[in-house]
């Protein structure tokens, strides 16, 4: 057994030690000294979230079929682990390896949610490499950004030598073919970062300028060295390809995480395009895995990971195109092993009510609904495609099933918001409360309904129609969460609706990394110097610090989050081609002043763009 | 048909605490195939039970766990098969067949075997000698400690507690009391004599071994595993 980076006193003077051991069931362990390519993947939040993480598997895999490459994993060490490391100048390490980070060739982090940039610059910090990607040197690993909030990565772009925009599967074989040839060639660093460069989908920010103008927003974005690509593509996957790598044996950690259980991707992207939604834009077209490759997957990942249950995971699962065959086959197959079958995002219908009540064991618990906004009206403007007779009749047969209790998930502060918008969630709520009492007889009913509606504070995000929207004020969020809670209290059914709003503290913060430029990394550091990690977490999240760490930067959120951008603006990200053509994004912001619905992907094709990737909901009606 | 396991947690293994260990092999089970049987009711779970909890950081080559099987492979199988989807660091090392009616590992559990060690670096400089004269102090004809329960404070006699202690190439050698009766943990013995020549007991300096469960039998002390037929 390897010898491991802590000494036991450590290990057992902090909490869970069986976060830093690596050498879980199904992991790689690939031996560090044999292989010419050596990656290190960090999630940078605790072991326990950062496990869950499908993306992170996908990659994980990716590199370890590889018979030139290892890959091991890093997280974020925990505020007792992280203080212990810091005194004793312990450098951060892989968790399989127990090597310290530095020594691999490559650190990829994934970045899933804009509150983790502390952890990122805790985790190059801990590790020993230089914050920033001018910095480095030979010595140091080629630091690479990746997943979700890689489509704007100006605000972190300082700290990355490379940003992956797009989907894994497509170019990190690539990758590792021309570094490994680049090593032979006895390359410099720059030198290799300029041959990544011109590999499509990967950004290398030092390679470009920003200039401003005087009122603040950009004016050019260029390139400062020859032959780098003007716009950088992004990445799609094409998912008709059953051998694309997939963790068919999911690493099974000692430690019960967030998420215990095996995770199948059944299809990646939405055809309903929510003009809030950067996911139903970002991952477009729409791409089904095929049924053949999802039985072969289910099966083998719960035969050998001994999971309890396994989680479809999509967008919005009732539309793969052969779900109900899916679940034909799953549904016996997990009752006879005692297996557990989550499918979050399904749409409440006669269906799949049908499929839940065949899902042995489950939990009448409650029945999710995500309208987003209260009324029609607003509905039509965010392009929910889901109206209130759908949610009325799908919860009227979820009460005839036996179900009685509904969440249901709204937004506050999306564009064009009224008053009226926000009293109407409390009147939805309360009409799906009347609805069961109206549905179910006296008799029948095992207690009061219970309506759950949540609200979170709508944060603008890139590449989606409402990228140019004004976010509202931390004020005008609590104002309008009162306002609906005051109304809640007129209705009927008052008593059986019980309503919750997520905190506002983050949501600023998370509208300006969402939208900042390379202005605000500067902040992002001082930040992190004063002591802010874990920002994801409400309870360590320090609010007094960031506002200190924006004002001595010079960063203001009336100029990032509180105003409505010109749709000729050059925007921070405005250099990336998303695949979906900024006149479609311009199109559905005029749509959404105007209250009109845009059809879903199988009803009508909208020509976006994204047909340009292969396969998917473009290709379906052309045989 | 109920079958004792005898495994061992070892190496790295011990920073895994108790739950996190009946989880782990309730996933074995399941990757292994074995027909394991469930619990009636709402939300059913594995028939398995395990003798006494190993506190975090200990390791041990003498853990049990009774598991419950409709149909059981030989023993050798049995074992094969579990081992093949373990990690070697918690592997089953031998087990029995206990009769239908037999007492569960948990109920029968009377005394444990353990070995302490200095972790490296830690500790006196001779180790050897140190556990040489903490043998020597237990050598009174009582020592009486006072320890704090949940609610109050009682005074016993660890003499009364420990049947066997001795020290040998710097590894010290105890059999005490465990399970619900009387409960002796190797780290009071320790701390015991290191509060009585005026020293601080650091429970990370040390590390502790679990090596043997027994259970009382008929004529005496036996291992957990020879309560049932060793063949099968």
């Amino acid at each position: 057994m390897k010898k491991l980076a802590l000494s036991d006193e450590i290990l057992l003077s902090v909490e869970k030690p069986s976060r830093y051991i690596g050498q879980e069931y199904n992991s790689y362990n690939k031996e560090f000294n044999e292989y010419p390519v050596r990656v290190a993947f960090c999630f940078p939040d605790v072991y326990d979230i950062a496990t869950a993480n499908l993306g992170m598997q996908i990659i994980y895999e990716q590199f370890n079929r590889r018979p030139d490459a290892m890959c091991d994993r890093v997280y974020s060490p925990w505020i007792d682990l992280d203080r212990i490391m810091r005194e004793k100048q312990i450098p951060l390490f892989a968790v399989e390896s127990q090597r310290p980070v530095r020594d691999f060739d490559f650190l990829l982090i994934t970045l899933q949610y804009e509150m983790c940039y502390t952890n990122v610059l805790q985790v190059l910090d801990l590790s020993g490499i230089p914050l920033h990607s001018e910095e480095r040197t030979e010595e140091d690993p080629i630091v690479i950004g990746g997943g979700a909030c890689a489509y704007n990565p100006e605000p972190i772009a300082a700290f990355f030598d490379v940003l992956y925009i797009g989907e894994s599967e497509t170019r990190y074989d690539e990758m590792v073919e021309v570094y490994k040839k680049a090593k032979q060639d006895g390359l410099s660093r720059t030198e290799i970062l300029k041959q990544l460069a011109n590999l499509e989908g990967l950004y290398v920010p030092r390679f470009y300028d920003v200039t401003y103008r005087e009122d603040g927003t950009i004016a050019s974005f260029s390139g400062i060295v020859p032959d780098v690509p003007e716009k950088i593509r992004r990445q799609a996957a094409d998912m008709r390809d059953d051998t694309l790598p997939y963790p068919m044996k999911p690493i099974v950690p000692f430690t019960r995480g967030m998420m215990d259980r095996a995770t199948l991707e059944v299809m990646r992207g939405c055809i309903r395009g929510c003009r809030f939604c950067q996911a139903g834009m970002i991952y477009r077209p729409t791409r089904n895995r095929s049924l053949d490759f999802l039985k072969k997957a289910a099966v083998s990942m719960l035969e050998s990971s001994g999971y309890e249950e396994i989680n479809l995971s999509s967008l919005a699962t009732s539309d793969y195109s052969d779900f109900a065959e899916l679940t034909e086959f799953l549904i016996p197959y997990c009752n006879a092993h005692k297996i557990n079958v989550g499918i979050p995002s399904l749409r409440i219908d006669a269906f799949s009510l049908d499929v839940m009540d065949k899902i042995q064991d489950v939990k009448k618990s409650s029945l999710t609904f995500a309208p987003e906004a209260g009324s029609q009206r607003l509905r039509n403007v965010i392009n929910k495609g889901l109206t209130e007779e759908e949610i009325l009749s799908g919860a009227a047969e979820a009460f005839k099933g036996g179900w009685r209790r509904v969440k249901l998930y709204f937004m506050l502060g999306q564009p064009f918001e009224t008053d009226e918008d926000v009293k109407d969630i409390a009147v939805l709520s309360d009409k799906i409360a009347r609805v069961y009492y109206e549905t179910v007889p006296k008799e029948k009913r095992q207690g009061r309904v219970e309506i759950t509606p949540s609200t979170s504070f709508f944060v603008p995000k890139p590449f989606t129609p409402f990228q140019w929207a004004k976010m509202d004020r931390p004020e005008e969020f609590l104002r309008k969460a009162h306002l609906l809670k005051d109304t809640l209290k007129e209705q009927l059914n008052q008593k059986s609706i019980s309503y919750r709003y997520h905190d506002e503290v983050q949501t600023e913060l998370e509208g300006l990394f969402a939208r900042g430029d390379r202005r605000v990394s500067a902040a992002i550091e001082a930040a992190y110097r004063k002591g802010c990690i874990f920002d994801a977490w409400s309870e360590y999240m320090k609010p007094e610090l960031w506002k200190e760490a924006l004002a001595e930067n010079g960063i203001s959120l009336d100029f990032y989050n509180y105003r409505e951008r010109s749709v000729d603006e050059i925007l921070p990200w405005s250099f990336i081609d998303v695949g979906v053509h900024p006149s479609f994004m311009k199109q559905e912001w005029e749509n959404a002043k105007n209250g009109v619905v845009t059809p879903n992907c199988r009803e009508n094709c909208s020509k976006c763009g994204a047909a340009r990737y292969p396969g998917g909901v473009c290709y379906e009606n052309q045989m | 048909m109920k079958i004792r396991c005898k495994f061992q947690k070892t190496d790295h293994l011990k920073f895994i605490g108790h739950l996190d260990v009946m989880r782990t092999f309730q996933k074995i089970m399941r990757r292994a195939d074995l027909d394991i049987q469930y619990s009636a009711g709402f939300s059913p779970h594995q028939k398995m039970t395990f003798a006494t909890p190993l506190g975090l950081g200990a390791v041990s080559t003498g853990e049990y766990m009774d598991v419950e099987l409709g149909n059981c492979p030989s023993k050798q199988e049995l074992i094969d098969r579990i081992n093949a989807v373990s990690v070697p660091e918690l592997a089953v090392l031998d087990a029995s067949l206990l009769p239908d009616d037999a007492k569960n590992a948990m109920s029968l559990i009377a005394a444990a075997d353990y070995e302490v060690r200095f972790r490296e670096g830690k500790g006196p400089e001779d180790a050897a000698r140190f556990f040489d004269d903490l043998v020597r102090f237990y050598e009174a004809p009582e020592i009486i400690v006072t320890k704090s329960t949940k609610k109050n404070q009682v005074e016993v006699d660890l003499k009364k507690q420990i049947r066997k202690l001795k020290a040998e190439n710097g590894v010290l050698f105890m059999q005490v009391d465990t399970g619900s009766a009387s409960n002796l943990k190797p780290e009071l013995v320790l701390s015991t004599y290191f509060d009585s020549i005026g020293r601080e007991f650091a429970p990370t300096d040390v590390e502790v071994k679990r090596t043997e469960l027994y259970g009382e039998g008929e004529e005496g002390l036996k291992p957990l595993l020879e309560f049932g037929n060793p063949e099968f």
